[in-house]
């Protein structure tokens, strides 16, 4: 898939949810555009983040229920199935270089999350 | 304190901790800050290691042992003064002025000056070829006037005498004397016993030592012919080096009116401040502490401190530890603690062997709990183990020689990982070995998992590996002498142990409360699940509540097991393996229903596997309203206890093991620990549940019960060892409250009560003499705790069954109500199975 978040003009933002429909410092899972989209409260940094909710590990639709955290100063999610580990910025996987996810720009407003794809 | 911009700082003295005080508040030092530096120095020369003094006999120059050219103070703007002694401060102006007559204000003023050599009042000291031994001014002296000289002596058997001693000998002297005044050498250090094998090294080295000698008079005319006892012996020597002590320089303080001690020294507060607010003084000069820190390290430390301060960092200069390990002319001496300590207020426990030229001595406190202290002649290998020990006072084993002897055969307290041969598969999934482990971390220096994941891929497969690899790390390290603490991740620079004691002090019951106390960063997939399972283990509270959701580990996040293709499986609670007709009808309506997978499992239970997560509630409010209750399956907590039918229907059963397991099960249930653990009853010796292969497994006797723990199946199966014989339920269920207490709160984290036993120091016998003998006081504190963990305990899933707000959280989307449309199932005899990853 091409990356979209580089060309501001191309980007359509789409309504995930609520603010509350994700925990804090936690994420959830939307279904946006028939796609799956990982989306992460980071409460504790004030940040939100979304990438795909696919691992590329084993292709399993988990990302969204992963455990969020920080290797340094890089904010990271970490796939419940095996723990590859993914900076929550780049998509790259910190624990393995084969792997990569997309992330996607995250706007909240008026306590509504939107994804822009 | 914080500094203004350009601030004038004027150091009085250029020795070892004068410099460093300068480097350190050059490191320091923050960008908006400003610092004038104003060194003055009495010697001719810029500042050099003193310590290693003795080595400018073994033909190290005086530059070898400078510890920072002239050109690096211009370079950062130092002015320094040598051969110019600060003669007066005036404290009311701020002004110092030198003898040369430099005139220098200051803002903060720190007073350096050292010690120099304590020379007692002897009659004829004053006489040519008497020396002390402080600088390289001294050395070159006793260098020159050693070529006309035969025979040495140094007046003193300390640290420095010794090497002065050495230094005499170096310089090719015919003959070299020890003088000592007590009756043992370097008597702040050693005792008799350590002393007399140290004398016996150096005598076979050609020191000649005397203890317990007084010198009345120093004879001779204008140079020293001999030193005059007060036990009218005479020894006959043509030069003599003192070396009797240190004095601090505080003459200049005094002048000052800085408050000194009688007995020498300049008194500091805790952030080493003087009696004048705006001076400091740090090193040998300085009396923190009521004492003069003597030592090097705790010099550094202090101008540590100070350059802290200056630069906006408050901290204190605590009691600094004087445990000193080094070599004298080939023997090393250590001491550490409190060496001196004698009986009754410790237990004394000494190996001397003289064939050898080796003594230790370690000083045990009377409960036979903690390492106060000790001695090592000749071999101090054991050194740094010891003093760490010594100061992180960990519990020791109960044959506490073993410290300084290791373990002579009898009960080995394991293996361990490091005695597997190279190539010993530790990865399974990557193919890799112990070897190519030990390769990474020791020659690589990859020691941590994150490294070694990246590095060779090791454990990032199913993760089963783990522990095994963190053992090896662990291992190699060790055996390049490496100290190691185990801290939970780059979050928490604490051990699991410590972080569980940390919140129960202070009663925290939130994740993001202990990561602000106690933590830094945002945490991880470590971290997380690991402070989850304490506060659970602690508290026991519902582990979804509060903001304990997100932290908990991928099962216990749903309750659930995650299984292949994102669906759940789910395990009710069948205590003993017992379950009724009616309870059976249920599960089987309610897996039809829900289109579940089903399988007896090992444990005596039922799996449903195959639930998508929006089913989960509704799953699990059929089988609650049925009387079923959570199984953990998910957990890091108790999953089975397993029994065979027993008494009640066996010819050969001796007791009702089913009742007992019900009992034992309804009791343990949903108390979470560092990990999984599984139990079993058996109704009698044919042992038919299996139990010596259980985290605590319990055998039915004619007389009782035998009660067996840290058995385990699994990767490495290892059988479980005896606790207790032929007791009865009463106190067999005590000790079980003790044993895993004792386990849930001294354990490693994902560590199996086998591992946990293999890693104890002392092994089973300890482990006993806790859980049996109560050797550490705590088996009530353990009972207690236990019961309030179980008080606490409601099924979980019955809370998330019965409140919205927690049901909300089972859905796979946020947006809509769909369940994860890409979960696909294959067929298998009938029933479904999942889908194969690719």
């Amino acid at each position: 898939m091409e990356p979209t978040q580089n060309t501001k003009d191309r980007i359509t933002w789409h309504l995930a949810c609520n603010v509350n429909d994700i925990p804090e410092d936690g994420g959830g899972c939307a279904l946006i555009e028939g796609k799956q989209i990982a989306i992460f409260n980071f409460t504790r940094r004030g940040e939100w983040y979304a990438t795909d909710n696919e691992c590329p590990h084993r292709q399993q639709m988990a990302i969204g229920r992963g455990m969020i955290g920080s290797q340094g100063e890089e904010p990271k999610v970490a796939c419940p199935f095996h723990k590859k580990t993914f900076s929550l910025k780049s998509g790259a996987c910190l624990t393995d270089e084969d792997y990569k996810i997309n992330t996607f720009p995250v706007i909240v407003k008026e306590n509504k999350v939107y994804i822009g794809l | 304190m914080k500094a203004n911009t350009n601030t004038h700082i004027v150091v009085i003295g250029n020795g070892m901790v004068g410099y460093k005080f300068c480097e350190k508040l050059l490191a320091k030092k923050k960008n908006d800050q400003e610092f004038m530096l104003t060194v003055f120095g009495e010697e001719p020369r810029v500042a050099y290691d003193r310590v290693h003094l003795s080595e400018y006999f073994a033909g190290k120059t005086a530059d070898d042992l400078t510890m920072a050219s002239k050109e690096w103070y211009d370079q950062h703007g130092i002015r320094l003064f040598l051969s110019d002694p600060v003669v007066d401060i005036d404290t009311e102006e701020k002004l110092v002025r030198s003898h040369h007559g430099h005139v220098v204000h200051y803002d903060y003023l720190i007073m350096a000056t050292g010690s120099g050599a304590f020379v007692p009042s002897i009659p004829g000291v004053e006489k040519d070829g008497v020396f002390v031994y402080r600088t390289i001014e001294d050395l070159e002296l006793i260098q020159s006037y050693a070529r006309k000289a035969k025979r040495g002596a140094v007046l003193g058997g300390g640290l420095l005498g010794l090497e002065a001693a050495k230094a005499l000998l170096d310089l090719g002297l015919e003959e070299a004397h020890v003088v000592e005044f007590a009756s043992r050498l370097m008597p702040r250090q050693i005792d008799d016993a350590g002393s007399k094998i140290l004398q016996n090294q150096l005598e076979s080295l050609g020191l000649n030592i005397h203890l317990a000698k007084s010198t009345q008079e120093i004879i001779g005319d204008d140079c020293i012919k001999g030193m005059q006892f007060n036990d009218n012996s005479f020894l006959d020597v043509d030069m003599l080096v003192i070396s009797a002590g240190i004095r601090p320089r505080d003459e200049l303080a005094k002048i000052a009116g800085l408050e000194t001690h009688p007995r020498g020294g300049i008194i500091v507060d805790n952030a080493l401040r003087t009696s004048d607010p705006y001076i400091f003084a740090i090193g040998e000069c300085a009396l923190a502490h009521h004492m003069i820190y003597g030592l090097i390290a705790p010099g550094y430390e202090m101008a540590d401190v100070v350059a802290s301060a200056l630069t906006g960092v408050d901290k204190e200069f605590l009691p600094y530890d004087m445990s000193t390990k080094l070599k004298l002319i080939g023997t090393d001496v250590a001491s550490f603690g409190d060496p001196f300590v004698e009986e009754p207020a410790c237990k004394t426990i000494r190996y001397e062997n003289k064939a050898k030229g080796i003594y230790k001595r370690i000083n045990v406190s009377p409960d036979g709990k903690e390492l106060l202290g000790g001695i090592l002649v000749g071999d101090a290998e054991q050194y740094n183990m010891l003093l760490q020990t010594c100061k992180n006072k960990t519990i020791l084993p109960p044959d506490s020689e073993d410290l300084i002897l290791g373990s002579r055969g009898g009960e080995e307290a394991g293996g361990g990982v490091m005695s597997l041969p190279d190539d010993a598969l530790i990865c399974s999934c990557e193919a890799i070995t112990k070897g190519m482990l030990c390769k990474e971390v020791g020659e690589k220096g990859h020691n941590t998992i994150d490294l070694l994941k990246k590095s060779c891929k090791a454990g990032t497969g199913c993760g089963g590996c783990v522990p095994l690899v963190k053992d090896i790390i662990q291992g190699v390290m060790k055996q390049n002498g490496q100290y190691i603490k185990t801290v939970i991740c780059e979050h928490f620079d604490h051990s699991r142990q410590e972080l569980l004691d940390l919140v129960k002090m202070n009663g925290l019951k939130t994740y993001g409360e202990v990561l602000n106390e106690f933590g830094h960063g945002d945490g991880c997939e470590v971290c997380k699940p690991l402070v989850a399972s304490v506060l659970a283990s602690l508290w026991n509270e519902n582990v979804l509540t509060k903001d304990r959701a997100p932290i908990q580990d991928s099962n216990d996040r749903y309750l659930a097991n995650i299984q292949k293709g994102g669906t759940y499986s789910v395990v009710p609670r069948i205590p003993g393996g017992e379950i009724t007709p009616d309870k059976l009808i249920v599960i089987g309506q309610v897996a039809k229903k829900y289109n579940l997978y089903t399988k007896i499992t090992g444990g005596q239970r039922i799996d449903l596997f195959g639930a998508h997560v929006n089913d989960l509630p509704l799953i699990w409010e059929e089988l609650i309203d049925a009387g079923f209750e959570s199984g953990h399956a998910y957990g890091k907590a108790l999953r089975t206890v397993k029994s065979c039918v027993g008494s009640t229907w066996c010819r050969f059963g001796v007791q009702d093991s089913v009742s007992f397991a019900i009992e034992i099960e309804d009791r343990y249930k949903g108390i979470r620990a560092p990990h999984k653990f599984k139990s079993a009853v058996s109704g009698c010796i044919r042992e038919c549940a299996e139990a010596q292969s259980k985290d605590f497994g319990i055998i039915a006797t004619e007389k009782g019960w035998n009660l067996y723990v840290c058995g385990n199946g699994g990767s490495k199966p290892q059988h479980a060892q005896l606790l207790a014989s032929d007791v009865d339920k009463e106190t067999c269920i005590k000790l079980i409250d003790r044993f895993l207490m004792f386990y849930i709160k001294t354990a490693d984290p994902l560590t199996r009560t086998a591992t946990w036993l293999n890693k104890m120091d002392g092994g089973l016998s300890y482990l006993k003499a806790v859980v049996v003998d109560d050797l550490l006081g705590l088996a009530s504190a353990f009972e207690e705790e236990m019961q309030a963990l179980i008080n606490n305990y409601k099924c979980e899933w019955k809370e998330v069954v019965d409140s919205p707000e927690l049901r909300k959280r089972y859905n796979h989307f946020v947006n809509v109500p769909d369940k994860d449309p890409t979960i696909a199932f294959e067929e298998m005899r009938t029933q479904k199975r999942a889908k194969e990853w690719v």
